[in-house]
């Protein structure tokens, strides 16, 4: 409880709705009248894009702005995801990021796409899907450039991005050794999985907006 | 039970489930969850439901709690809202098919689980479990959701135009597909939180 506040903004509760804002969609659409019959999971998506990228304050752990932009943009371009990469590379330069971060992530980004989601099962009757993958490790010199902590976030993130199933505890003390805290993992966890889900509620209703039905009477009296 | 802050929880003696199934799991956290005793009123709103103080998963998540609270928000509206949209059977299969596909097993037993409840086709669920998600479902409509939700889990996603047709075709409106992109999406995020924070284990 003794974050470094100054570190990040104070709550912003007015910034516009992200995901809305992504897919342009304006009042009246057929999306938003469909968000709309949604109004708690629209109001609390935004809410969860808010507690963590916006905390209030007093601001739980020891995340900056600058390592949980980072770590969104990574999330995001793991997904070829480049309008939600777009997006959190603006907060990331507000943050301050300079020139040498952006360039070490684009090259750290470079070598660790792949196709997702791989990994293994305890042994048993699964042990039959087991499909193996890379293991993603960033070299010396972007480690340098990142610094540990950030480091071994971006390394947790390709595991959950790409092959969760191959979480362990040995993920976690990767963290913990790096320097994050019980509360940061949590927070870096979370971060990562409302990626996950941002990114695929965006491609998702993209995709539906992009193919519309002939007609929708329904939804003129939703 | 106390657990040492900022160091791993080690299970030596937890026998994880090997197999996808509907039976009742619980779940053992890797990292401390924060003790009752330290719960701050912004915990306590941060659980939503105060009966979550029980689960070492929700206390996990309390030591972020603003965080868990809208992601507790979003989830209910997504999963319990009955207003229009895909029946709550269907929002229960697409988490069942995402948890599947991503091999989350925790996950799968209780979506599997509630998907049975509601739909009264446990065997149906059952195959989903055991052959996969390209199992037959029994009807096309059930089908075309879990592709539908493993589409969208794929990383990249590979969700695409022929998913929203395919689901149009066997009876979904667009606030029904848009219920069964959220269902997907939002298991995305479950499946990441449970895999990666603690293990399944047989119910105690």
């Amino acid at each position: 409880m003794t974050a470094p506040s100054h570190t990040l903004p104070d709550h912003q509760p007015d910034l516009p709705d992200v995901i809305d804002q992504l897919l342009h969609i304006l009042p009246g659409d057929p999306l938003d009248r469909i968000r709309a019959q949604r109004p708690q999971a629209r109001i609390h998506a935004q809410q969860s894009y808010l507690a963590l990228f916006h905390p209030a304050a007093p601001v739980v752990g020891n995340v900056t702005a600058l390592e949980r932009h980072a770590l969104a943009w990574w999330v995001a371009t793991l997904h070829a995801a480049p309008h939600v990469a777009g997006f959190y590379a603006q907060g990331l330069q507000a943050a301050g990021a300079g020139q040498s971060l952006l360039g070490a992530l684009e090259q750290a980004a470079d070598c660790a796409r792949g196709q997702g989601p791989y990994g293994r099962y305890p042994a048993g009757p699964l042990s039959v899907e087991n499909q193996d993958g890379p293991v993603y490790a960033l070299d010396s010199r972007l480690r340098a450039v990142l610094g540990e902590k950030l480091a071994a976030a971006f390394e947790q993130a390709h595991l959950l991005v790409f092959h969760p199933r191959d979480a362990s505890p040995a993920g976690l003390q990767a963290l913990l050794d790096a320097g994050w805290d019980n509360t940061d993992i949590v927070i870096l966890s979370q971060l990562i999985a409302f990626l996950s889900f941002q990114i695929r509620v965006v491609h998702g209703l993209r995709t539906l907006q992009a193919h519309p039905a002939t007609a929708s009477p329904r939804l003129e009296t939703a | 039970m106390t657990y040492p802050e900022n160091a791993l929880i080690a299970h030596p003696d937890n026998q994880p489930p090997v197999a996808f199934t509907q039976a009742q799991l619980d779940w053992l956290p890797w990292i401390a969850p924060l003790p009752e005793q330290d719960f701050s009123a912004r915990h306590q709103a941060g659980l939503v439901d105060a009966a979550r103080i029980k689960s070492p998963y929700f206390r996990l998540l309390a030591r972020d709690p603003d965080t868990l609270a809208a992601r507790t928000r979003t989830d209910k509206d997504i999963f319990y809202n009955p207003e229009a949209g895909l029946p709550r059977a269907e929002r229960e299969l697409a988490a069942a098919a995402t948890s599947r596909h991503n091999g989350c097993i925790y996950c799968a037993s209780v979506h599997a689980r509630f998907a049975s409840h509601f739909s009264k086709r446990s065997d149906d669920v059952q195959r989903l479990l055991d052959q996969g998600t390209e199992a037959d479902l029994g009807d096309e409509r059930w089908n075309a959701i879990a592709a539908a939700s493993v589409a969208l889990s794929d990383t990249p996603s590979s969700f695409d135009q022929s998913h929203v047709l395919r689901l149009r075709a066997a009876g979904l409106d667009d606030a029904a597909i848009s219920d069964a992109i959220h269902g997907a999406a939002f298991f995305n995020w479950a499946n990441r939180l449970m895999l990666s924070l603690g293990e399944p284990t047989p119910a105690g």
